[in-house]
């Protein structure tokens, strides 16, 4: 197999690892702030259920968390869901990486002083008002690097959807590699997700050099 | 009368903040409230401007009722939709200034207007760049509060207080947050509104400002008020021993 077609064969999987990032994100990151709001709610049960809910998500692994996803319906409920498998990556990402952000976000909403709600209130603008045009703005730009952080592990946490054998960029580096005994798909695969890395980081600091304009 | 405030009890976790407190602003009358850290002063302003809630007693804006105490003895507020009816009376500045630093100078004085009052965008800048002329500080409308001074920053959350328009402006230990030098340009501005004939609460630690704008002083100790009068009668001739003790500090 020449360096080209392993090259073509392995686009294919690149595809899927950035459908896979592009529908956790576009998936986790407000589920995250409407679990980081629900965690602060009046009503006990919900604020445990939350709780409970994140510490499950970070404290167990995501590649077990997978595993259920795609094997608990069946293992645990007797459901053949047909094209599962695909679904049930993007559930368990979405799920485990809104836990993270919902504590990124709990931690920039956190930081905004009393302050600044008060003057609202005093002005008159109403909860919601408050939430989204003095709140938010300002937790944005203070969860920047962190959100940064979370989006890069995000690139290469893609890699786990191979324990499912759904044919990202991983999985198919391993197979070619195998098959060809061959040590080139890994360094494609490696450049690929430093390359990936590189252009979140770029457009990461361009967001932040966006919101600079005030302190 | 603009504010009348009847018998206002307050408790934080069974502590008595306010005890029993009465009093009222004149239309066009300066009101300073002095006295010690703890005394219960920033609390009365917290409810008077609805950031806190009283326990007990009255409080009546303009001779409508914004909250009184129902028969069991708690204190009932009118609903949410008539105390925004109640917010539009009121300004408060608050110490640390509390300005939005993700707008600028012009937008912290256009929001509240245009979004809560719905005032037209031209509107709303026809009379923040107004407030912003009879602040001094007119050419930093297109910039930003970390740019600023704190006695910038201070006239600035004096103009988006003004910005709403209120009956009356209160004032949480304006200059407290300020270099001694930074404190005179504001003071000069709360006395520009008091020449005005702007209605006004100002708590403070500044005794010859209060002495010099308001027409009335309260002295206040263990949330209670324990003398209140004409300044120079307070400040000159105190009848009350804990008020010659607490004045006594400031001559030193």
């Amino acid at each position: 197999m020449t360096f080209s077609t392993m090259l073509s064969t392995m686009s294919s999987g690149m595809w899927k690892t950035f459908l896979i990032f592009a529908l956790t994100l576009i998936g986790s990151l407000p589920l995250g702030m409407i679990v980081a709001l629900l965690r602060k709610s009046r009503f006990a049960p919900v604020r445990g259920f939350i709780k409970a809910y994140i510490s499950i998500m970070r404290g167990t692994p995501l590649m077990l968390q997978l595993l259920v996803w795609y094997f608990g319906p069946y293992y645990l409920f007797g459901w053949n869901i047909g094209n599962w498998r695909f679904p049930a990556i993007i559930v368990g990402f979405v799920l485990n990486y809104a836990a993270y952000f919902a504590e990124i976000y709990r931690g920039g909403i956190e930081s905004i002083p009393a302050g600044q709600y008060e003057a609202a209130e005093v002005l008159g603008f109403t909860k919601f008002q408050t939430f989204m045009r003095i709140i938010l703005p300002q937790v944005v730009k203070i969860i920047m690097p962190s959100v940064t952080n979370e989006v890069i592990t995000l690139v290469k946490d893609t890699s786990l959807a191979f324990t499912l054998a759904y044919q990202e960029v991983f999985s198919l580096a391993k197979q070619i590699s195998a098959s060809q005994t061959s040590f080139m798909p890994f360094l494609i695969a490696g450049v690929f997700y430093f390359v990936a890395n590189y252009v979140v980081e770029i457009v990461m600091a361009r967001i932040e050099k966006s919101m600079d304009y005030y302190k | 009368m603009i504010l009348e405030m009847k018998n206002i009890s307050k408790n934080f976790d069974g502590l008595e903040v306010l005890k029993d407190i009465s009093f009222g602003v004149d239309h066009g009358e300066v009101v300073s409230i002095i006295g010690p850290s703890g005394s219960g002063k920033s609390t009365l302003l917290r409810c008077a401007t609805f950031l806190e809630t009283i326990d007990g007693g009255e409080i009546i804006y303009m001779g409508e009722t914004a909250a009184h105490t129902d028969g069991s003895g708690n204190a009932v507020y009118v609903g949410p939709h008539e105390l925004k009816h109640f917010r539009k009376y009121c300004g408060l500045v608050f110490q640390q200034f509390n300005l939005f630093p993700h707008y600028s100078i012009l937008k912290n004085l256009i929001d509240a207007p245009m979004h809560v009052q719905g005032i037209s965008r031209e509107e709303a800048e026809a009379t923040a760049m107004d407030l912003l002329r009879k602040m001094g500080i007119e050419d930093k409308a297109n910039a930003y509060p970390f740019q600023l001074s704190g006695g910038q920053q201070q006239r600035v959350a004096i103009a988006r207080a003004m910005a709403m328009k209120p009956e009356i402006l209160f004032f949480d230990e304006p200059t407290s947050a300020l270099d001694p030098e930074l404190t005179g340009e504001v003071l000069k501005v709360i006395r520009q509104l008091a020449e005005e004939k702007m209605t006004m609460v100002v708590v403070t630690h500044e005794m010859p400002f209060a002495k010099a704008v308001s027409n009335r002083v309260l002295f206040m100790d263990g949330g209670v008020i324990v003398e209140q009068g004409d300044p120079r009668d307070v400040f000159d001739n105190p009848q009350e021993e804990r008020t010659k003790q607490f004045l006594r500090v400031f001559e030193r």
